[in-house]
């Protein structure tokens, strides 16, 4: 791969004191989502807020500027919640965004708590009218024995004013907690699943879904996996994936019947017995699925390892990297720290010739699918001056023979874990969320994906 | 498999055990409810472990009793375990059925874990196995090192203990660590349902 990424780091855009080391719970990033054009970025927080960022267009006269994600919007999505019936608290943490495609002059995404699915319009004001008849330009009453001619209001130009309002409420439509939400390439619908069920929404009906999948069992004792993803293809829109806990793929066709309990392919491949351990049911569960760009492939995240299906190939994955390997003989610790039990998640890039993810101590792995080269690199403060060269970092077994600057297993700080990133659609950049805070990268040399 | 290794595998087989379950209580009081998929992979893991412990435990049968004197031990273990056992004050209701079936063989003693939390599968049924007094030298329940890093975990129904604290009536706590070891199949999916 080889590209030199630059680092044009979005910091701090939640306050953070650069003097205490401890991070607000409400402010750590829980999802990243650029939209179709890459113009916007979305983020979602665990206090139920989403942070817009837009792209300064190009061909501003200072050359650094270029292209730089700035605030562009900051609302409230969700609240906490209580539910009176089982005496439960709902998170407000954002657990996914989604675009929509624009198709006017407002932009829509939907954000999903662990119950509820918000569509959220996002649009610019950047016209008021003024000359009004009763009121003057602080809005009060005018005195009517002053008013003397009739005029008519015209629009004058205003500082660009963002607005976001919520549209829909998908609400009261899940039991168990919401992980995925995925848009349709038909744009009119959209699926929402938890861990036993996804329903199928249209965007515009609120007080209805219906339920595509359901594989709770008859005796709850009976449960064996949950769904822990779920996607809709990106061009064929009867065609949507969900991965489970035990490692598995499913690919449905909602023509075959209203119920996709069948599934049209499975995916999944075999374990291999001498690999067993305790936590073998753990690290084979998938944290993420992700249709690429083509169609023609699938990406999954276990914890351990990314792997690259073919939809044509079901008995297993056509290309399997190693994300953190060293890890499998601290297995044990990590459950203890619970650590195990983290959701990392995958991206693909614009051409799907690369796949990123992220790891622990604020590294990111990219993995060139031609090249078979892959590389590791830390978001951290440190190492992303603005415009500084990304270093590639190296993890080597405790032990074992150490070059300068590399980072043995035993030294990686646990708590900063990469679980949300993010690649725009059609150019190199990618957003890194690290607890919380935002990253971009992008790679100056290498605009063009190739 | 031999005698030492399946020592080692079922004390690790234990300590998992215990840390599972302490994680499974902390996970009730967690913010947003408990989690379907957390709760499912930590049954899985509780039922790896049960189940090797278990199949550790039979090969250790295969290798024949340890030369450990245990014997006179047991009596006085037996005379108070259900002294204990009464003063268990009930925290999972499910797991005791679970308890009186479940077999009593009469297996050589398994040298005790490090924390005393997990050693003590006396309470099943007559106890052959005095986790506490099988060996004079290992008296001690002080912890060692990371081993013990899981905490004491606890009937939900008692005071919490911080880590670092030691529940004087330890035989108790590891009564639960027995309950946990017995449970079936269908009594640790109940935990998962009954949630």
């Amino acid at each position: 791969m080889g590209e030199d990424t630059d680092a044009t780091p979005t910091l701090n855009h939640r306050g953070f004191l650069p003097d205490h080391n401890y991070v607000t719970e409400a402010d750590i990033i829980s999802t990243v989502e650029f939209n179709h054009t890459g113009e916007l970025l979305a983020t979602g927080d665990k206090g139920g807020r989403v942070v817009i960022f837009q792209r300064e267009p190009e061909g501003k006269t200072e050359p650094f500027s270029q292209g730089e994600y700035n605030v562009y919007s900051t609302f409230q999505s969700h609240e906490p919640e209580f539910d009176y019936l089982k005496s439960l608290e709902i998170e407000e943490k954002i657990n996914k965004i989604r675009w929509l495609p624009q198709q006017n002059a407002a932009q829509f995404l939907l954000s999903t708590n662990d119950k509820t699915i918000k569509l959220w319009k996002v649009s610019e004001r950047d016209k008021r009218p003024e000359g009004y008849n009763l009121k003057d330009e602080e809005g009060r009453i005018k005195d009517i024995s002053t008013v003397t001619s009739l005029q008519v209001p015209v629009l004058m130009p205003m500082d660009l004013m963002v607005e976001v309002s919520p549209r829909r409420v998908f609400a009261n439509a899940h039991t168990y907690h919401v992980n995925s939400i995925s848009v349709n390439s038909d744009f009119e619908t959209y699926m929402s699943a938890d861990d036993l069920r996804i329903n199928l929404w249209h965007l515009d009906i609120t007080d209805r879904s219906f339920n595509i999948v359901d594989i709770k069992p008859t005796n709850m004792e009976d449960l064996t996996e949950v769904i822990t993803a779920a996607e809709f293809h990106p061009h064929h829109c009867n065609l949507f994936v969900y991965s489970s806990s035990k490692g598995t793929l499913r690919l449905c066709d909602m023509r075959e019947a209203a119920l996709c309990d069948k599934h049209s392919k499975l995916f999944e491949e075999p374990e291999d017995p001498s690999a067993r351990s305790f936590f073998s049911e753990i690290i084979s569960s998938v944290s993420d699925v992700k249709f690429s760009h083509s169609g023609r492939y699938l990406l999954t995240r276990d914890y351990l390892t990314a792997k690259v299906w073919d939809l044509n190939m079901e008995s297993k994955p056509l290309e399997t990297y190693q994300v953190h390997d060293y890890l499998r003989s601290k297995l044990c610790s990590l459950y203890e720290n619970d650590c195990i039990f983290d959701k990392f998640e995958c991206a693909w890039n614009g051409s799907d010739s690369v796949i990123m993810t992220g790891a622990y101590n604020n590294f990111f792995r990219m993995f060139d699918r031609n090249t078979k080269r892959d590389v590791t690199l830390e978001a951290s403060r440190e190492s992303s001056k603005p415009r500084a060269v990304l270093k590639p970092r190296r993890v080597c077994a405790a032990g074992g023979k150490r070059r300068k600057d590399d980072i043995s297993v035993d030294s990686l700080d646990f708590t900063k874990k990469i679980l949300h990133t993010a690649w725009h659609p059609t150019e190199n950049i990618i957003a890194i969320a690290a607890t919380n805070n935002l990253y971009i990268f992008q790679d100056k040399l290498n605009s063009e994906l190739h | 498999m031999s005698a030492t290794t399946a020592m080692e595998v079922n004390a690790e087989a234990r300590r998992i055990l215990a840390v599972s379950i302490s994680k499974l209580y902390a996970s009730r009081t967690q913010r947003g409810g408990l989690r379907l998929h957390r709760s499912l992979l930590l049954s899985l893991v509780m039922r790896s472990a049960r189940d090797i412990y278990h199949s550790s435990r039979e090969s250790e049968e295969l290798c024949g009793p340890q030369p450990a004197a245990e014997e006179p031990e047991q009596p006085m273990d037996t005379g108070s375990r259900p002294g204990e056992r009464a003063g268990l004050p009930e925290p999972q209701p499910r797991h005791e059925p679970a308890l009186s079936p479940s077999p009593s063989s009469a297996p050589p003693p398994v040298p005790r874990a490090e924390e005393p939390a997990s050693a003590g599968e006396g309470c099943d049924g007559e106890t052959s196995e005095d986790k506490e007094n099988w060996s004079p030298a290992r008296r001690s329940r002080k912890r060692r090192g990371k081993a013990s890093a899981a905490p004491d975990f606890l009937p939900s129904k008692r005071a919490r203990l911080e880590p670092g604290e030691e529940r004087y009536a330890a035989p108790l706590g590891s009564c639960r660590a027995a309950a946990g070891l017995s449970l079936s199949a269908r009594s640790l999916n109940q935990v998962i349902a009954a949630f």
